[in-house]
């Protein structure tokens, strides 16, 4: 039977590699991805606790899968806004490349 | 069997993780992000998470994706051409991650609490759906009303982002 910590250390996997493409990728689609998977990392971690620590009537503590459904309807709504940024970015721009975007650079 | 089908699928979905961010084509890394995402479902599954793995499915490789893979044919981007690796960035990056990394295993490590196995629930999860219903309109009604106010927010900011030019 797989234990928390086997969840913990497959969640933080998740977490390192979607890190990992925020900070390595250039392309800023890319980027974004990284973040969903960041986000969903976090999502494991909430359900394997939720799963794990049982109420006192022996059923799983359900406010960590609450959670869960907030974090993913506002990841939709995260996603809607900054795909309509990155396009509106590209109208302007004609590039999705974040080297090419340096107009705030110091 | 439980292991074995826990191994698999967190074999599956790092494996598509890791294949997003080193695919050159876009649409590639997106189709290996669907699949990850289809495989952290069936991690929940085995964490008896029913209604939350049939939501992953549906709004995220569903409709977030759709939407991804309908901004990058919009944008129409090609694979990307080899620009020269930054080396600074490259050892800045695996330094932050494997700090991260090191920091997190030495956590996991020495909380011996973390290495119990799943405890047994007293009733069969068959209505896993109604459960999460209960918790989600009487605990946390007031939050679920304020989330319908922030997709209502962002649907008018997306029309408002994509107008051609503002008045």
């Amino acid at each position: 039977m797989p234990t928390l910590a086997h969840y913990l250390i497959v969640s933080g996997l998740l977490f390192a590699i979607g890190l990992g493409g925020v900070l390595l990728r250039r392309n800023i689609l890319i980027i974004f991805m990284g973040l969903e998977l960041m986000l969903n990392a976090a999502n494991l971690s909430l359900v394997a606790f939720s799963r794990f620590n049982l109420l006192a009537d022996g059923m799983p503590n359900y406010n960590g899968q609450v959670l869960v459904f907030f974090i993913i309807t506002v990841a939709a709504a995260e996603v809607a806004v900054g795909l309509a940024i990155i396009v509106a970015l590209f109208r302007a721009k004609q590039t999705t490349h974040v080297e090419d975007l340096n107009t705030l650079k110091f | 069997m439980q292991l074995a089908l826990f191994s698999i699928f967190s074999l599956l979905m790092l494996a598509f993780a890791l294949g997003v961010i080193l695919l050159r084509n876009p649409v590639s890394c997106a189709m290996s992000l669907v699949m990850s995402f289809v495989a952290l479902a069936a991690i929940f599954v085995t964490l008896d998470a029913y209604f939350i793995s049939v939501v992953q499915v549906l709004v995220y490789a569903g409709a977030v994706m759709v939407l991804f893979l309908f901004i990058i044919m919009l944008l129409d981007l090609r694979e990307e051409k080899r620009r020269r690796v930054r080396l600074s960035a490259w050892v800045g990056g695996g330094i932050i991650v494997g700090g991260f990394l090191s920091a997190l295993t030495q956590v996991i490590s020495a909380l011996p609490a973390l290495n119990v196995v799943k405890p047994a629930v007293s009733q069969p999860m068959a209505n896993d759906v109604a459960l999460v219903g209960f918790a989600l309109f009487r605990n946390f009604n007031l939050p679920f009303q304020i989330i319908g106010v922030l997709l209502l927010v962002a649907t008018v900011g997306v029309v408002l982002l994509s107008k051609k030019e503002l008045k």
